[in-house]
Order: structure tokens, then C-alpha cells, then sequence
């Protein structure tokens, strides 16, 4: 059973805020989710082998040598905050 | 349908067909288009007027699922968080496009973040279906879907991750393709799940699909998934029949929770195809009841991964006051995104966070193997698999929104193709009501050809893909 608890550790994880009021309609529908989820506990998977993509493809290679790239514009160009030629962030500490 | 509009758009006259749909569009009361790419499509469409050119698609304009970057114009994945944003560079698949003469004429509605399967979660409010306003296109790709339906574009590109390209083309009444795991190069596309989404085309007949295929598919080192493959053409072979073809209908994929008129359509459809000189026998693909949720687990698991871009840092929205780092994100991403794309990004967070690694994620994984497993098995014994699309045809705008467990039971059918990997086109087979149904023809690993074949002979027999809606 996921708790109001474990919804406010989730959205501490996510980085998501979630107002107050929200909370219980988030608990009620995780609880519902999850418990359709938990009908995996059914499928006998001893001896089975993960699937992390359908298609057969090793590390994939290539020369280390410099390409194209988007300038320095276009590349901040979408940017809401910058500053002399840098993406602005908040402050970290 | 799109090569006989080339051949008459060859006289000069694209931006005389540009202009008609813009003005239809204009009045329509459909909601699919977002973003009209009036501007630089008036001006490609009047450079080939004047010296028409030779590609695959020359003149032709195409709509594009917002998912799906274009250079110049606003990509926002109908989410609040990307309002604005403008791609510097285009996706893959549009460049392909554009390299064949198609005009990227604007961009389609879809659920936030192709995350639904109603069109509905949209900021820009609800598209609606052609065939009645009052029922939901489906989804993701609804915008996609209802354009081309409606009249108002000629064909779309959308993206498949669970069943959003099959879904809304099954609810709207036309053809819709979701390709092989690889072989359309995911560059560009806006990620939601990136182990099980591919671009496919949205149109109105089968060979139009298979021209789209034939433009868009192959190698593109940008996507590390890529498939390396010699290139072919969807088009050879496409009208050589069903003669001798092994269908199987898998049992699974009838009775309970089926919708009678459905069922009977797609099995309408399967003895179409019998009399057209294929064989069908019942398959088995036992792990289907488990396929729903081992997609949600992977899908949401994937999204809170992917989705941890955006932080209003680089592009999108950042409209308040920075405070430190972990306040200033958690609240934009509070404001950006709607509730169901929340929902999402949490569950998968939770799924992936220590001490529930193994107990979902890990299991929807090794459950993901059984399932591809029931499919490498049941193409053993036959050639294609048949089913219907959707188990319901479509249904009433805010009929489900409020229940999003009811939401997703209705991707029974749609999601284990996706887990699996392999092809599966949605080809209209009849009505329920007013409201169209689609037969669902899954192929093995790049079997594209194989299906789309299959496609084309039932189409040629049957009057659905010609019948349109009324649009009010």
C-alpha cells in the first residue's frame, strides 16, 4: 500500500511538487495501478532472462572524430534564462 | 490516393491545395491541427509550383505529430512544459521528407507526451473524432489521425509506443502502421518510452503507407538502435495477394471484453481474407493478459527517466522567480505538466526506486521476454497474425478521463506489439454503429512487407477505406 508518506518521498525523487490537496486523489489512484501491476507476481519467470530491447544490437561504434554541431546560438536559442553565452540555472547551493 | 495527388500537383498547382485545406482547416471544429506551418509551407509549396520537382512526395504537404522535432517549427508534445519551444535541427524522418519534395504543413494534436489513448490530455483541449464530434479520435496520435480522416491533410506521420498510431487510425477509420523496433530511426522524435516507440505513417490507403514506409524507413547512425538493413521498397510486391498466406487468430484476442460488432467486423475480415486464398488457423498467445501491465511498468519506468529533461534549464517553461535548484525545478514541473503525464513520471519513479527495482521493473522486463516469446512462437506456424485493433470502438469525450485504469485496459491489443518489437498495421474493416473498426494484421520482425501485402489485398476487396465522414 503506498501511504500520503510515500507519495511525498516520490515527488521529492521526481522533483515534482504536489500540492496538498492533491495527495489523497494520487494515493487512491497509485494504490489501484499498482495493484493491477501486482498481477505480475502471478507469471512464473524463474529461468527467464530480462528483454532491455527486442532488436539484437551489440555496442554500437564509431570513429572519435569532430563533427557538425549546432553553434553556440541555436543551441541556446530555446533558453529562457542565459548569460554571456550560458545557460542561466538557479543557484545549487 | 497520394501518388495520383503528386502526379496532378506536377501542373503547379500545391499552393493552390495548400490554400483549400488551410481554409478548411480554418472552419473545421475538429481541434487536430496545433500549430500551422502557413508561412514557410506557402512558401515551398509556391518554389515547386514553379519548378516542380521530382521527389516521391514532391508538392505533397504532410501533417506531423508534435512529437516530432521540425526545424523552425514549434514542437511541444501538446504539453504546457515545451510551449515555445523551437527545434534546431528536424527529426530523421523529416528530413527524409523534405529531401522527397513533402511539405510540413503543420503539427497534429496528441495526448501530453503521447501519453493516453483519447487525445484527450492535450493543453490544447480534446481533438475530435470526423465521424462523431462528440467521440474522442483516439490516441496519441488523434491529431494525426482526425486530419487525415476529416479531409484537412492528405497524410501524417504520428508515433506508436503502445498503440497510438494503431488506435486513433482504427477509430477514425483509416490506415495506420506501427513499423519493426528499428527501422525508422527514432532521431528527433521527442522521447516518451524509448524501447518500444517508432514513427509510422497515418493515411488512407495501404499503398500510401507503404510510399511513406518507403521514404522513411532505414539507417540512421543518429539512433543507436537503428536497424542496419539493406534498404527495399514496401511498394514491389504490394498488390501480389494472399494466396497460400497462414493466418492466426489468436484466442486471446476474442470474447470477453470485445465489443460484439467488433468482433464480428474483424471476423468479417478474416473471412475475406480466407476467400482471397489465405488459410486460417487459432494461435496461441498466452502471456497476453500480462502484457498491460508489464508495458505501464517498462512505459512509465522509461518516461520518469526521460521526462527528467525537462527543468525549464536549456528550453520550456520558466516563468517564476528562481529559488535554489530543487524548488525552482519541482515547480515548474509542477506547472508544466498535467496530471496523467504526473502520474506517469511518479509510478515509474516508485517503480524504479531502491527496493522495487526487482519486484517491477526487472519483472515487466523478464514477462517482456515471454511475451516476444509467444510471438517468435506463433510465427513458427504461421505467416501473419490477425485480431481487431481496439476492443471498443470509439468512445465519448470525458467518458474515461477520470479512471485511468479504464483507459488503459482498452490497449489489451495494441501494447504486446510493442513489447514484442514486431510490425502491426490497422486497416479499417467495417463500422460498429457510425463509428469505424480496425482489423489489426501483425507481422514478424521486419515483416512490414509481408503484412502490408496482406493489407492490400483485403483493402482492394472491401468498400470501408473509401467511405468518409461528414465533417461538421
Amino acid at each position: 500500500m503506498i501511504t500520503r508518506d510515500d507519495v511525498e518521498h516520490i515527488s521529492w525523487l521526481a522533483s515534482i511538487k504536489i500540492e496538498d490537496e492533491e495527495k489523497d486523489e494520487f494515493v487512491e489512484q497509485f494504490n489501484s495501478i499498482l495493484d493491477y501491476f501486482h498481477q505480475l507476481d502471478e507469471v512464473d519467470t524463474e529461468n527467464v532472462e530480462p528483454t532491455y530491447r527486442v532488436v539484437d544490437l551489440a555496442n554500437i561504434f564509431r570513429e572519435d572524430v569532430a563533427r557538425e554541431s549546432l553553434t553556440q546560438e541555436e543551441a541556446l536559442q530555446n533558453a529562457p534564462r542565459r548569460e554571456n553565452g550560458y545557460f542561466k540555472s538557479p543557484r545549487i547551493v | 490516393m497520394l501518388s495520383k495527388l503528386r502526379a496532378e500537383l506536377q501542373g503547379g498547382s500545391s499552393e493552390e491545395y495548400l490554400c483549400k485545406l488551410y481554409e478548411k482547416i480554418e472552419k473545421s471544429s475538429l481541434n487536430g491541427f496545433t500549430t500551422l506551418a502557413r508561412d514557410s509551407a506557402l512558401e515551398a509549396a509556391r518554389n515547386f509550383d514553379k519548378s516542380p520537382g521530382q521527389g516521391l512526395l514532391a508538392g505533397v504537404p504532410i501533417a506531423i505529430k508534435e512529437c516530432i522535432s521540425t526545424r523552425g517549427i514549434e514542437t511541444n508534445c501538446s504539453s504546457r512544459i515545451l510551449r515555445g519551444y523551437i527545434p534546431p535541427y528536424d527529426a530523421h524522418v523529416i528530413e527524409r521528407l523534405k529531401a522527397e519534395g513533402a511539405i510540413v504543413m503543420g503539427k497534429t494534436n496528441m495526448d501530453e507526451f503521447a501519453m493516453g489513448s483519447s487525445t484527450e490530455t492535450s493543453c490544447f483541449g480534446p481533438t475530435r473524432n470526423p465521424w462523431d464530434i462528440n467521440c474522442v479520435p483516439g490516441g496519441s496520435s488523434g491529431g494525426s489521425a482526425a486530419v487525415v480522416a476529416g479531409g484537412e491533410a492528405p497524410c501524417a506521420l504520428g508515433s506508436d509506443t503502445g498503440g497510438s498510431v494503431r488506435c486513433p487510425a482504427s477509430f477514425c477509420g483509416i490506415v495506420g502502421l506501427k513499423p519493426t523496433y528499428g527501422l525508422v530511426s527514432r532521431y528527433g522524435l521527442v522521447a516518451y518510452a524509448n524501447s518500444l516507440e517508432q514513427i509510422g505513417p497515418l493515411t488512407h490507403t495501404v499503398e500510401d503507407t507503404a510510399l511513406l514506409m518507403d521514404i522513411i524507413a532505414g539507417h540512421d547512425a543518429r539512433d543507436t538502435t537503428s536497424a542496419n538493413r539493406e534498404s527495399r521498397s514496401y511498394l514491389i510486391g504490394l498488390h501480389d495477394g494472399v494466396q497460400g498466406l497462414k493466418i492466426g487468430i489468436p484466442k486471446e484476442y476474442f470474447g470477453e471484453g470485445v465489443n460484439k460488432d467488433v468482433e464480428k467486423a474483424v471476423w468479417d475480415g478474416v473471412h475475406t481474407l480466407e476467400r482471397l486464398g489465405a488459410t486460417w488457423q487459432e494461435v496461441s498467445l498466452p502471456h497476453t493478459k500480462y502484457a498491460l501491465a508489464a508495458y505501464y511498468v517498462i512505459a512509465m519506468s522509461e518516461a520518469s527517466s526521460n521526462l527528467a529533461r525537462f527543468d525549464g534549464l536549456r528550453y520550456g517553461l520558466r516563468d517564476s522567480e528562481d529559488k535554489d535548484w530543487h524548488t525552482t525545478f519541482s515547480a515548474i514541473r509542477s506547472k508544466g505538466f498535467g496530471p496523467e503525464v504526473k502520474r506517469r513520471i511518479l509510478l515509474g519513479t516508485y517503480a524504479l526506486s531502491a527496493g522495487y527495482y526487482g519486484r517491477y521493473y526487472l519483472k515487466a522486463l523478464k514477462v517482456r521476454t515471454l511475451i516476444k516469446d509467444d510471438f517468435l512462437k506463433a510465427f513458427k506456424d504461421v505467416d501473419i497474425i490477425a485480431g481487431p485493433t481496439m476492443p471498443i470502438p470509439a468512445f465519448r469525450i470525458g467518458e474515461r478521463i477520470n479512471d485511468p485504469l479504464s483507459l488503459y485496459l482498452a490497449d489489451v491489443f495494441t501494447v504486446p506489439i510493442n513489447l514484442a518489437g514486431v510490425p502491426a498495421v490497422s486497416v479499417p474493416c467495417g463500422f460498429a454503429g457510425r463509428l469505424p473498426v480496425g482489423l489489426q494484421l501483425i507481422g514478424p520482425h521486419f515483416g512490414e512487407a509481408r503484412v502490408l501485402q496482406a493489407a492490400q489485398a483485403f483493402e482492394a476487396a472491401t468498400p470501408f477505406h473509401e467511405k468518409t465522414p461528414e465533417v461538421i
